[in-house]
Protein backbone atom coordinates (compact mmCIF):
# COMPACT_ATOMS: atom_id res chain seq x y z
CA UNK A 1 0.00 0.00 0.00
CA UNK A 2 2.93 2.17 0.62
CA UNK A 3 4.04 1.89 -2.91
CA UNK A 4 1.06 2.51 -4.20
CA UNK A 5 0.64 5.79 -1.90
CA UNK A 6 3.66 6.65 -3.50
CA UNK A 7 3.24 5.99 -6.98
CA UNK A 8 -0.02 8.46 -7.27
CA UNK A 9 1.35 12.28 -7.58
CA UNK A 10 3.67 11.13 -10.31
CA UNK A 11 1.19 8.82 -12.04
CA UNK A 12 -1.07 11.75 -12.63
CA UNK A 13 1.81 12.88 -15.02
CA UNK A 14 2.75 10.20 -16.40
CA UNK A 15 -0.87 9.88 -17.83
CA UNK A 16 -1.96 12.96 -18.37
CA UNK A 17 0.96 14.12 -20.84
CA UNK A 18 0.51 11.72 -22.91
CA UNK A 19 -3.16 12.59 -22.85
CA UNK A 20 -2.58 16.17 -23.66
CA UNK A 21 0.18 14.65 -26.58
CA UNK A 22 -2.83 12.46 -27.68
CA UNK A 23 -5.12 15.38 -28.32
CA UNK A 24 -2.37 16.98 -30.01
CA UNK A 25 -2.29 14.08 -32.28
CA UNK A 26 -5.96 13.42 -32.90
CA UNK A 27 -5.83 17.22 -33.93
CA UNK A 28 -3.09 17.17 -36.35
CA UNK A 29 -4.91 13.56 -38.01
CA UNK A 30 -7.88 15.73 -38.75
CA UNK A 31 -6.32 18.13 -40.32
CA UNK A 32 -4.24 15.33 -42.59
CA UNK A 33 -7.71 14.32 -43.45
CA UNK A 34 -8.30 17.69 -45.12
CA UNK A 35 -4.84 18.27 -46.65
CA UNK A 36 -3.87 14.27 -47.42
CA UNK A 37 -3.48 15.33 -51.03
CA UNK A 38 -4.96 18.92 -51.56
CA UNK A 39 -4.92 22.22 -50.57
CA UNK A 40 -7.73 23.69 -48.17
CA UNK A 41 -9.32 26.35 -49.25
CA UNK A 42 -10.22 27.14 -45.93
CA UNK A 43 -6.80 30.10 -45.38
CA UNK A 44 -7.06 31.32 -48.99
CA UNK A 45 -7.64 35.18 -48.89
CA UNK A 46 -11.27 36.31 -49.59
CA UNK A 47 -10.08 40.40 -50.05
CA UNK A 48 -10.83 42.11 -53.70
CA UNK A 49 -13.59 44.31 -54.56
CA UNK A 50 -16.85 42.44 -54.43
CA UNK A 51 -18.13 42.04 -57.54
CA UNK A 52 -17.65 45.34 -58.78
CA UNK A 53 -18.07 45.43 -62.81
CA UNK A 54 -15.53 46.93 -64.87
CA UNK A 55 -11.86 46.06 -64.30
CA UNK A 56 -11.86 42.88 -62.53
CA UNK A 57 -8.99 42.51 -59.88
CA UNK A 58 -8.46 41.11 -56.43
CA UNK A 59 -8.37 37.31 -55.33
CA UNK A 60 -10.23 34.80 -56.79
CA UNK A 61 -9.57 31.10 -55.38
CA UNK A 62 -10.16 28.01 -58.49
CA UNK A 63 -11.09 24.99 -57.27
CA UNK A 64 -9.77 22.29 -59.73
CA UNK A 65 -9.53 18.79 -60.52
CA UNK A 66 -6.51 17.34 -59.58
CA UNK A 67 -5.76 16.35 -63.24
CA UNK A 68 -5.89 20.20 -63.98
CA UNK A 69 -2.67 20.72 -61.61
CA UNK A 70 -0.18 21.53 -63.95
CA UNK A 71 -1.79 23.29 -67.05
CA UNK A 72 -4.09 25.51 -64.07
CA UNK A 73 -1.26 26.21 -62.43
CA UNK A 74 0.65 27.59 -65.47
CA UNK A 75 -2.64 29.28 -67.06
CA UNK A 76 -3.15 30.95 -63.40
CA UNK A 77 0.63 32.61 -63.78
CA UNK A 78 -0.80 33.67 -67.02
CA UNK A 79 -3.68 35.04 -65.87
CA UNK A 80 -2.44 36.89 -63.20
CA UNK A 81 0.04 38.24 -66.03
CA UNK A 82 -2.77 39.17 -68.39
CA UNK A 83 -4.65 40.92 -65.58
CA UNK A 84 -2.33 43.21 -63.07
CA UNK A 85 -3.63 43.32 -59.85
CA UNK A 86 -5.23 39.92 -59.86
CA UNK A 87 -4.18 36.80 -57.84
CA UNK A 88 -5.46 33.33 -58.61
CA UNK A 89 -5.30 30.82 -55.56
CA UNK A 90 -5.85 27.43 -56.66
CA UNK A 91 -6.38 24.32 -54.41
CA UNK A 92 -6.52 20.84 -56.71
CA UNK A 93 -8.41 17.68 -55.34
CA UNK A 94 -10.69 15.05 -56.46
CA UNK A 95 -13.55 17.04 -57.95
CA UNK A 96 -16.12 15.32 -55.56
CA UNK A 97 -13.79 16.12 -52.70
CA UNK A 98 -13.76 19.46 -54.12
CA UNK A 99 -17.69 20.16 -54.67
CA UNK A 100 -17.97 18.89 -51.30
CA UNK A 101 -16.17 21.72 -49.81
CA UNK A 102 -17.98 24.10 -51.92
CA UNK A 103 -21.47 22.82 -50.89
CA UNK A 104 -20.15 22.87 -47.09
CA UNK A 105 -19.39 26.57 -47.52
CA UNK A 106 -15.46 26.86 -48.20
CA UNK A 107 -15.05 29.90 -50.40
CA UNK A 108 -14.41 29.26 -54.15
CA UNK A 109 -14.94 31.46 -57.19
CA UNK A 110 -14.38 28.82 -59.83
CA UNK A 111 -15.21 24.99 -59.84
CA UNK A 112 -13.64 23.31 -62.95
CA UNK A 113 -14.15 19.41 -62.97
CA UNK A 114 -13.31 16.82 -64.57
CA UNK A 115 -16.42 14.94 -65.28
CA UNK A 116 -20.06 16.65 -65.01
CA UNK A 117 -21.10 14.74 -62.74
CA UNK A 118 -19.44 16.48 -60.11
CA UNK A 119 -20.53 19.60 -61.54
CA UNK A 120 -23.72 18.65 -61.64
CA UNK A 121 -24.16 18.31 -57.44
CA UNK A 122 -23.08 22.01 -57.77
CA UNK A 123 -26.26 23.11 -60.44
CA UNK A 124 -28.41 20.86 -58.62
CA UNK A 125 -27.91 22.77 -55.57
CA UNK A 126 -28.05 26.05 -57.31
CA UNK A 127 -24.60 26.74 -56.12
CA UNK A 128 -23.13 27.52 -59.83
CA UNK A 129 -23.71 31.56 -61.49
CA UNK A 130 -24.91 30.26 -64.76
CA UNK A 131 -24.56 27.56 -66.74
CA UNK A 132 -21.17 25.26 -66.83
CA UNK A 133 -19.09 25.78 -69.75
CA UNK A 134 -16.97 22.51 -71.28
CA UNK A 135 -13.66 23.75 -71.76
CA UNK A 136 -11.49 21.18 -72.32
CA UNK A 137 -11.59 17.31 -72.55
CA UNK A 138 -9.16 13.88 -71.85
CA UNK A 139 -8.28 10.42 -73.03
CA UNK A 140 -7.48 7.51 -70.44
CA UNK A 141 -4.53 5.58 -70.35
CA UNK A 142 -2.95 3.07 -68.46
CA UNK A 143 0.14 4.14 -66.61
CA UNK A 144 2.74 1.81 -65.72
CA UNK A 145 6.03 1.70 -63.77
CA UNK A 146 8.62 3.60 -65.89
CA UNK A 147 10.09 1.04 -68.69
CA UNK A 148 7.02 -1.09 -68.30
CA UNK A 149 8.86 -4.13 -66.06
CA UNK A 150 5.15 -6.05 -65.89
CA UNK A 151 5.09 -6.07 -69.54
CA UNK A 152 1.15 -4.47 -69.40
CA UNK A 153 0.03 -3.99 -73.24
CA UNK A 154 -3.69 -3.75 -72.35
CA UNK A 155 -6.72 -3.35 -70.54
CA UNK A 156 -6.90 -7.20 -70.21
CA UNK A 157 -3.16 -7.40 -68.62
CA UNK A 158 -4.62 -5.20 -65.23
CA UNK A 159 -7.15 -8.32 -64.10
CA UNK A 160 -3.84 -10.39 -64.41
CA UNK A 161 -2.81 -11.82 -61.18
CA UNK A 162 0.10 -10.53 -59.79
CA UNK A 163 -0.59 -6.97 -60.99
CA UNK A 164 -0.79 -4.15 -58.24
CA UNK A 165 -3.41 -1.97 -59.57
CA UNK A 166 -4.77 0.97 -57.60
CA UNK A 167 -7.72 3.18 -58.73
CA UNK A 168 -10.06 5.63 -57.22
CA UNK A 169 -13.35 5.45 -55.69
CA UNK A 170 -16.48 5.45 -57.88
CA UNK A 171 -17.25 9.27 -56.74
CA UNK A 172 -13.87 10.33 -58.40
CA UNK A 173 -14.05 11.25 -62.13
CA UNK A 174 -11.09 9.25 -62.51
CA UNK A 175 -12.36 5.89 -60.27
CA UNK A 176 -15.52 6.01 -62.14
CA UNK A 177 -14.14 6.57 -65.75
CA UNK A 178 -11.47 3.61 -64.99
CA UNK A 179 -15.02 1.48 -64.17
CA UNK A 180 -16.44 2.21 -67.45
CA UNK A 181 -13.28 1.17 -69.27
CA UNK A 182 -13.24 -1.92 -67.27
CA UNK A 183 -16.54 -2.94 -68.51
CA UNK A 184 -15.97 -1.95 -72.00
CA UNK A 185 -13.27 -4.12 -72.14
CA UNK A 186 -15.01 -6.79 -70.59
CA UNK A 187 -12.14 -7.69 -67.60
CA UNK A 188 -12.68 -7.50 -63.51
CA UNK A 189 -10.05 -5.58 -62.18
CA UNK A 190 -9.85 -5.95 -58.34
CA UNK A 191 -7.82 -3.17 -57.16
CA UNK A 192 -5.89 -2.95 -54.06
CA UNK A 193 -6.79 0.87 -52.95
CA UNK A 194 -8.60 3.38 -53.76
CA UNK A 195 -6.83 6.34 -53.60
CA UNK A 196 -8.02 9.78 -53.42
CA UNK A 197 -7.54 11.30 -56.09
CA UNK A 198 -5.77 10.73 -59.58
CA UNK A 199 -2.63 12.19 -58.43
CA UNK A 200 -2.40 9.63 -55.88
CA UNK A 201 -2.69 6.99 -58.18
CA UNK A 202 0.39 8.24 -60.32
CA UNK A 203 2.49 8.70 -57.32
CA UNK A 204 1.98 4.85 -56.38
CA UNK A 205 2.40 3.77 -59.69
CA UNK A 206 5.77 6.08 -59.35
CA UNK A 207 6.68 5.04 -56.35
CA UNK A 208 6.59 1.42 -57.24
CA UNK A 209 3.72 0.56 -54.78
CA UNK A 210 1.78 -0.26 -57.48
CA UNK A 211 2.19 -1.66 -60.71
CA UNK A 212 -0.81 -0.09 -63.10
CA UNK A 213 -3.77 2.52 -62.73
CA UNK A 214 -5.86 4.13 -65.37
CA UNK A 215 -5.28 7.80 -65.04
CA UNK A 216 -5.80 10.38 -68.09
CA UNK A 217 -3.30 11.13 -70.51
CA UNK A 218 -2.01 14.19 -69.51
CA UNK A 219 -1.03 12.97 -66.48
CA UNK A 220 1.26 10.34 -68.18
CA UNK A 221 2.17 13.32 -70.03
CA UNK A 222 3.10 15.24 -66.63
CA UNK A 223 4.49 12.38 -64.81
CA UNK A 224 7.88 12.98 -67.49
CA UNK A 225 9.92 10.10 -67.77
CA UNK A 226 9.27 8.91 -64.08
CA UNK A 227 6.12 6.73 -65.41
CA UNK A 228 5.40 5.03 -68.65
CA UNK A 229 1.81 4.96 -70.58
CA UNK A 230 0.04 2.34 -72.53
CA UNK A 231 -2.36 3.83 -75.12
CA UNK A 232 -5.96 2.42 -74.66
CA UNK A 233 -7.76 1.87 -77.75
CA UNK A 234 -10.41 3.60 -78.37
CA UNK A 235 -13.07 0.99 -78.46
CA UNK A 236 -12.38 0.83 -74.67
CA UNK A 237 -11.42 4.32 -74.12
CA UNK A 238 -13.60 7.02 -72.29
CA UNK A 239 -13.35 10.75 -73.50
CA UNK A 240 -13.76 12.67 -70.51
CA UNK A 241 -15.24 16.34 -70.52
CA UNK A 242 -14.11 19.27 -68.40
CA UNK A 243 -16.98 21.75 -67.43
CA UNK A 244 -15.91 25.23 -65.39
CA UNK A 245 -18.77 27.12 -63.39
CA UNK A 246 -18.30 30.46 -61.53
CA UNK A 247 -20.00 29.83 -58.31
CA UNK A 248 -23.03 31.47 -57.17
CA UNK A 249 -20.83 32.35 -53.96
CA UNK A 250 -18.36 33.74 -55.58
CA UNK A 251 -16.68 36.50 -53.16
CA UNK A 252 -15.14 37.95 -56.69
CA UNK A 253 -17.94 37.40 -59.26
CA UNK A 254 -16.34 39.84 -61.88
CA UNK A 255 -12.62 38.04 -61.72
CA UNK A 256 -13.82 34.77 -61.39
CA UNK A 257 -15.82 35.46 -64.99
CA UNK A 258 -12.95 36.77 -66.65
CA UNK A 259 -10.77 34.05 -65.80
CA UNK A 260 -13.33 31.48 -67.00
CA UNK A 261 -13.35 33.26 -70.07
CA UNK A 262 -9.43 33.27 -69.98
CA UNK A 263 -9.28 29.41 -69.40
CA UNK A 264 -11.99 28.46 -72.66
CA UNK A 265 -10.82 31.35 -74.82
CA UNK A 266 -8.13 31.10 -77.04
CA UNK A 267 -4.92 31.08 -75.00
CA UNK A 268 -6.37 28.84 -72.27
CA UNK A 269 -7.15 26.79 -75.14
CA UNK A 270 -3.50 26.85 -76.24
CA UNK A 271 -2.23 26.26 -72.30
CA UNK A 272 -4.47 22.89 -71.82
CA UNK A 273 -3.33 21.74 -75.48
CA UNK A 274 0.53 21.93 -74.95
CA UNK A 275 -0.26 19.65 -71.71
CA UNK A 276 -2.34 17.32 -73.27
CA UNK A 277 -5.80 18.23 -73.24
CA UNK A 278 -7.91 18.89 -76.26
CA UNK A 279 -10.25 21.33 -77.00
CA UNK A 280 -14.05 19.67 -76.42
CA UNK B 1 6.07 17.90 -1.23
CA UNK B 2 4.92 14.62 -0.87
CA UNK B 3 3.06 15.40 2.86
CA UNK B 4 1.38 18.26 1.40
CA UNK B 5 -0.10 16.32 -1.84
CA UNK B 6 -1.33 13.84 0.47
CA UNK B 7 -2.85 16.10 2.90
CA UNK B 8 -4.82 17.39 0.40
CA UNK B 9 -7.90 15.37 -0.22
CA UNK B 10 -8.38 14.98 3.48
CA UNK B 11 -9.96 18.71 3.39
CA UNK B 12 -13.46 18.93 2.83
CA UNK B 13 -14.36 19.74 -0.84
CA UNK B 14 -16.56 22.29 -2.65
CA UNK B 15 -15.39 25.11 -1.10
CA UNK B 16 -13.22 26.21 -3.66
CA UNK B 17 -14.02 28.46 -6.43
CA UNK B 18 -12.84 29.99 -9.20
CA UNK B 19 -12.44 33.64 -9.72
CA UNK B 20 -14.93 34.64 -12.35
CA UNK B 21 -12.87 35.20 -15.26
CA UNK B 22 -11.32 31.77 -14.85
CA UNK B 23 -14.57 30.14 -14.62
CA UNK B 24 -15.71 32.06 -17.80
CA UNK B 25 -12.72 30.62 -19.82
CA UNK B 26 -13.05 27.80 -18.26
CA UNK B 27 -16.49 27.30 -19.90
CA UNK B 28 -15.44 28.89 -23.32
CA UNK B 29 -13.17 26.27 -23.76
CA UNK B 30 -15.58 23.64 -22.45
CA UNK B 31 -18.39 24.58 -24.81
CA UNK B 32 -15.28 25.07 -27.76
CA UNK B 33 -15.23 20.74 -27.25
CA UNK B 34 -18.84 20.09 -27.13
CA UNK B 35 -20.05 22.59 -29.87
CA UNK B 36 -18.52 19.96 -32.28
CA UNK B 37 -20.56 17.26 -31.35
CA UNK B 38 -23.12 19.06 -31.07
CA UNK B 39 -22.85 19.68 -34.30
CA UNK B 40 -22.77 16.26 -35.23
CA UNK B 41 -25.49 15.06 -33.22
CA UNK B 42 -27.73 18.05 -34.81
CA UNK B 43 -27.09 16.45 -38.34
CA UNK B 44 -27.06 13.08 -37.49
CA UNK B 45 -29.55 11.07 -39.71
CA UNK B 46 -31.48 9.41 -36.61
CA UNK B 47 -34.32 7.78 -38.63
CA UNK B 48 -31.93 6.22 -40.21
CA UNK B 49 -29.51 5.50 -37.97
CA UNK B 50 -29.77 1.91 -37.91
CA UNK B 51 -29.42 1.52 -41.54
CA UNK B 52 -26.63 3.88 -42.17
CA UNK B 53 -24.81 1.75 -39.15
CA UNK B 54 -25.86 -1.83 -40.59
CA UNK B 55 -24.52 -1.10 -44.10
CA UNK B 56 -22.31 -3.76 -45.20
CA UNK B 57 -19.54 -0.97 -45.49
CA UNK B 58 -20.25 0.70 -42.19
CA UNK B 59 -20.04 -2.64 -40.60
CA UNK B 60 -16.72 -3.71 -42.22
CA UNK B 61 -14.69 -0.67 -41.49
CA UNK B 62 -15.85 -1.08 -37.95
CA UNK B 63 -14.47 -4.82 -37.83
CA UNK B 64 -11.29 -4.02 -39.53
CA UNK B 65 -10.62 -1.31 -36.98
CA UNK B 66 -11.56 -3.26 -33.88
CA UNK B 67 -9.75 -5.78 -35.01
CA UNK B 68 -6.65 -3.62 -36.29
CA UNK B 69 -6.33 -1.39 -33.34
CA UNK B 70 -6.05 -4.76 -30.84
CA UNK B 71 -2.86 -6.01 -33.18
CA UNK B 72 -1.83 -2.64 -33.01
CA UNK B 73 -2.18 -2.45 -28.89
CA UNK B 74 -0.75 -6.28 -28.21
CA UNK B 75 1.96 -5.15 -30.58
CA UNK B 76 2.65 -2.22 -28.46
CA UNK B 77 2.31 -4.67 -25.26
CA UNK B 78 4.70 -6.81 -26.30
CA UNK B 79 7.26 -4.13 -27.27
CA UNK B 80 6.58 -1.69 -25.72
CA UNK B 81 6.55 -2.66 -22.41
CA UNK B 82 10.22 -4.00 -22.59
CA UNK B 83 10.95 -0.53 -24.13
CA UNK B 84 9.64 0.92 -21.38
CA UNK B 85 11.45 -1.07 -18.76
CA UNK B 86 15.29 -0.35 -20.77
CA UNK B 87 14.28 3.67 -21.19
CA UNK B 88 13.36 3.41 -17.51
CA UNK B 89 16.00 1.37 -15.66
CA UNK B 90 19.20 1.38 -17.71
CA UNK B 91 21.82 3.80 -18.19
CA UNK B 92 23.25 4.02 -21.98
CA UNK B 93 24.93 6.66 -23.33
CA UNK B 94 22.36 8.15 -26.00
CA UNK B 95 19.55 6.87 -23.65
CA UNK B 96 17.59 10.33 -24.70
CA UNK B 97 18.36 10.11 -27.91
CA UNK B 98 16.88 6.58 -27.88
CA UNK B 99 13.92 8.31 -26.11
CA UNK B 100 13.39 10.80 -28.38
CA UNK B 101 13.48 8.63 -31.35
CA UNK B 102 11.34 6.09 -29.76
CA UNK B 103 8.57 8.91 -28.79
CA UNK B 104 8.90 10.67 -32.33
CA UNK B 105 5.89 9.41 -34.20
CA UNK B 106 3.65 10.70 -31.26
CA UNK B 107 4.32 14.54 -32.40
CA UNK B 108 5.03 14.04 -35.75
CA UNK B 109 2.32 14.46 -38.75
CA UNK B 110 0.92 11.10 -39.06
CA UNK B 111 0.34 11.68 -43.10
CA UNK B 112 4.74 12.24 -42.53
CA UNK B 113 4.83 9.01 -40.37
CA UNK B 114 3.11 7.56 -43.49
CA UNK B 115 5.18 8.57 -46.09
CA UNK B 116 8.25 7.28 -44.06
CA UNK B 117 6.93 3.55 -43.26
CA UNK B 118 6.41 3.81 -47.19
CA UNK B 119 10.41 4.43 -47.85
CA UNK B 120 10.88 1.97 -45.25
CA UNK B 121 8.77 -1.18 -45.67
CA UNK B 122 7.42 -0.16 -48.95
CA UNK B 123 7.90 -2.54 -52.32
CA UNK B 124 10.67 -0.25 -52.98
CA UNK B 125 11.77 0.64 -49.36
CA UNK B 126 15.05 0.20 -47.53
CA UNK B 127 13.70 -3.02 -46.22
CA UNK B 128 10.60 -3.52 -48.06
CA UNK B 129 12.58 -4.13 -51.29
CA UNK B 130 14.10 -7.29 -49.00
CA UNK B 131 10.89 -8.88 -47.90
CA UNK B 132 9.47 -8.49 -51.49
CA UNK B 133 12.95 -10.24 -53.27
CA UNK B 134 13.46 -12.61 -50.61
CA UNK B 135 10.11 -14.02 -49.39
CA UNK B 136 7.52 -11.72 -51.66
CA UNK B 137 5.88 -10.06 -48.32
CA UNK B 138 4.68 -6.86 -49.74
CA UNK B 139 3.09 -4.69 -46.74
CA UNK B 140 1.17 -1.58 -48.84
CA UNK B 141 -1.96 -2.26 -49.19
CA UNK B 142 -2.58 -4.93 -46.88
CA UNK B 143 -4.12 -5.28 -43.37
CA UNK B 144 -0.98 -5.87 -42.10
CA UNK B 145 0.56 -2.32 -42.80
CA UNK B 146 -2.37 -1.05 -41.22
CA UNK B 147 -1.32 -2.75 -38.06
CA UNK B 148 2.25 -1.56 -38.34
CA UNK B 149 0.85 2.09 -39.16
CA UNK B 150 -1.69 2.24 -36.05
CA UNK B 151 1.19 -0.03 -34.02
CA UNK B 152 3.65 3.38 -35.12
CA UNK B 153 1.49 5.68 -33.90
CA UNK B 154 0.17 4.11 -31.15
CA UNK B 155 3.06 2.67 -29.12
CA UNK B 156 4.64 5.71 -27.83
CA UNK B 157 1.30 6.66 -25.43
CA UNK B 158 1.95 3.22 -23.69
CA UNK B 159 6.05 3.26 -23.43
CA UNK B 160 5.64 7.00 -22.15
CA UNK B 161 3.36 5.78 -19.76
CA UNK B 162 4.81 2.87 -18.39
CA UNK B 163 8.01 4.43 -18.01
CA UNK B 164 7.58 7.35 -16.16
CA UNK B 165 5.49 5.09 -13.79
CA UNK B 166 8.48 2.78 -13.75
CA UNK B 167 10.77 5.80 -12.98
CA UNK B 168 8.99 6.89 -9.80
CA UNK B 169 8.10 3.36 -8.20
CA UNK B 170 10.27 2.33 -4.96
CA UNK B 171 12.99 -0.22 -6.37
CA UNK B 172 13.43 -1.22 -2.76
CA UNK B 173 10.40 -3.40 -2.66
CA UNK B 174 12.27 -4.68 -5.71
CA UNK B 175 15.34 -5.07 -4.74
CA UNK B 176 13.57 -6.76 -1.51
CA UNK B 177 12.32 -9.20 -3.87
CA UNK B 178 15.78 -9.61 -5.41
CA UNK B 179 17.40 -10.44 -1.96
CA UNK B 180 14.58 -12.93 -1.07
CA UNK B 181 15.89 -14.69 -3.87
CA UNK B 182 13.58 -14.00 -6.72
CA UNK B 183 14.93 -13.53 -10.38
CA UNK B 184 14.77 -10.59 -12.00
CA UNK B 185 11.90 -11.58 -14.55
CA UNK B 186 9.95 -13.07 -11.62
CA UNK B 187 10.03 -9.92 -9.58
CA UNK B 188 9.03 -8.25 -13.02
CA UNK B 189 5.91 -10.58 -13.30
CA UNK B 190 4.86 -10.45 -9.42
CA UNK B 191 6.31 -7.03 -8.09
CA UNK B 192 7.23 -4.26 -10.81
CA UNK B 193 4.01 -5.22 -13.07
CA UNK B 194 1.14 -5.79 -10.52
CA UNK B 195 3.07 -2.26 -9.12
CA UNK B 196 2.52 -0.41 -12.54
CA UNK B 197 -0.33 -1.62 -13.31
CA UNK B 198 -2.60 1.01 -13.64
CA UNK B 199 0.01 3.06 -15.69
CA UNK B 200 -0.25 -0.12 -18.01
CA UNK B 201 -3.64 0.51 -18.23
CA UNK B 202 -3.73 3.62 -18.79
CA UNK B 203 -1.33 3.11 -21.12
CA UNK B 204 -3.24 0.41 -22.83
CA UNK B 205 -6.41 2.46 -23.27
CA UNK B 206 -4.53 5.60 -24.33
CA UNK B 207 -2.66 3.72 -27.57
CA UNK B 208 -6.02 1.59 -28.57
CA UNK B 209 -7.45 5.04 -28.54
CA UNK B 210 -5.01 6.70 -30.97
CA UNK B 211 -4.56 3.22 -32.80
CA UNK B 212 -8.56 3.57 -33.57
CA UNK B 213 -8.18 6.99 -34.90
CA UNK B 214 -5.54 6.18 -37.11
CA UNK B 215 -6.26 8.15 -40.56
CA UNK B 216 -2.50 9.73 -42.11
CA UNK B 217 -0.41 6.96 -41.15
CA UNK B 218 -2.72 4.35 -42.64
CA UNK B 219 -3.97 6.34 -46.19
CA UNK B 220 -0.45 6.46 -47.16
CA UNK B 221 1.25 3.47 -46.34
CA UNK B 222 -1.41 0.80 -46.25
CA UNK B 223 -3.63 2.56 -48.85
CA UNK B 224 -7.79 2.35 -48.85
CA UNK B 225 -9.35 -0.72 -49.45
CA UNK B 226 -12.82 -2.20 -47.98
CA UNK B 227 -12.33 -4.81 -46.14
CA UNK B 228 -8.71 -4.97 -46.13
CA UNK B 229 -7.19 -1.36 -45.27
CA UNK B 230 -10.62 1.19 -44.82
CA UNK B 231 -10.24 1.48 -41.65
CA UNK B 232 -13.38 3.19 -39.70
CA UNK B 233 -11.69 7.30 -39.64
CA UNK B 234 -10.73 6.22 -43.90
CA UNK B 235 -14.64 5.51 -44.32
CA UNK B 236 -15.74 8.53 -42.28
CA UNK B 237 -13.56 11.00 -44.68
CA UNK B 238 -14.33 8.77 -48.19
CA UNK B 239 -18.10 9.01 -47.29
CA UNK B 240 -18.43 12.72 -46.12
CA UNK B 241 -18.32 12.90 -50.25
CA UNK B 242 -20.63 10.09 -51.19
CA UNK B 243 -22.55 9.41 -48.02
CA UNK B 244 -22.66 12.44 -45.41
CA UNK B 245 -25.29 10.92 -43.43
CA UNK B 246 -23.02 7.83 -42.89
CA UNK B 247 -20.05 9.57 -42.52
CA UNK B 248 -21.82 11.36 -39.72
CA UNK B 249 -23.07 7.67 -37.69
CA UNK B 250 -19.72 6.62 -38.24
CA UNK B 251 -17.64 9.80 -36.55
CA UNK B 252 -20.45 9.42 -33.86
CA UNK B 253 -19.29 5.53 -33.34
CA UNK B 254 -15.74 6.57 -32.92
CA UNK B 255 -16.49 9.15 -30.28
CA UNK B 256 -18.71 7.52 -28.39
CA UNK B 257 -15.46 4.21 -28.46
CA UNK B 258 -13.18 6.96 -27.83
CA UNK B 259 -15.16 8.66 -24.88
CA UNK B 260 -15.93 5.87 -22.74
CA UNK B 261 -12.54 4.73 -22.86
CA UNK B 262 -11.45 8.45 -22.08
CA UNK B 263 -14.37 8.25 -19.45
CA UNK B 264 -13.81 4.49 -18.13
CA UNK B 265 -9.83 5.95 -17.99
CA UNK B 266 -10.94 8.63 -15.49
CA UNK B 267 -12.82 7.21 -13.45
CA UNK B 268 -11.50 3.44 -13.29
CA UNK B 269 -7.84 4.22 -13.22
CA UNK B 270 -7.21 7.81 -12.86
CA UNK B 271 -10.22 8.32 -9.96
CA UNK B 272 -8.48 5.47 -8.52
CA UNK B 273 -5.09 6.43 -8.24
CA UNK B 274 -5.63 10.34 -8.11
CA UNK B 275 -8.24 10.91 -5.87
CA UNK B 276 -6.84 9.38 -3.26
CA UNK B 277 -8.84 8.72 -1.11
CA UNK B 278 -8.28 7.60 2.00
CA UNK B 279 -10.51 4.22 2.44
Amino acid sequence: MVLRMRLRPRLLTAVLVPLAVLTAGCGSSSTTATTATTATPATTATTGSPSTTGSASGTITVLAAASLTESFTALGKQFEAAHPGSKVTLSFGASSTLVTQILQGAPADVFASADTANMKKLTDASQAAGDPKAFATNRLEIIVQKGNPKNITGVADLAKPGVTVVTCGPDVPIGKYSAQVFAKAGVTVTPKSYEADVKAVVQKVVLGEADAGIVYATDVQAAGDKATGVVIPDAQNVIATYPIAVTKTAPNAALATAFVAYVSGADGLATLAKFGFTAP
Amino acid sequence: MRTVLLGRPDRPRGRERLPAPALALALVAVAFFALPLLGLLWRAPWSDAWTELTASSALRALKLSITCSLWAVALSILFGVPLAWLLARIEFRGRGLVRALCLLSMVLPPVVGGVALFFALGRRGLVGQWLDRWFSIRLPFSTAAVVIAQTFVAMPFLVVTVEAALRQLDRRVEDAARTLGASRWYTFRKVTLPAIQPALVAGVALAWARALGEFGATITFAGNFPGTTQTLPLAVYLALESNPQQAIMLSLVLIAVSFAVLASLRDRWLGGVVGARPR
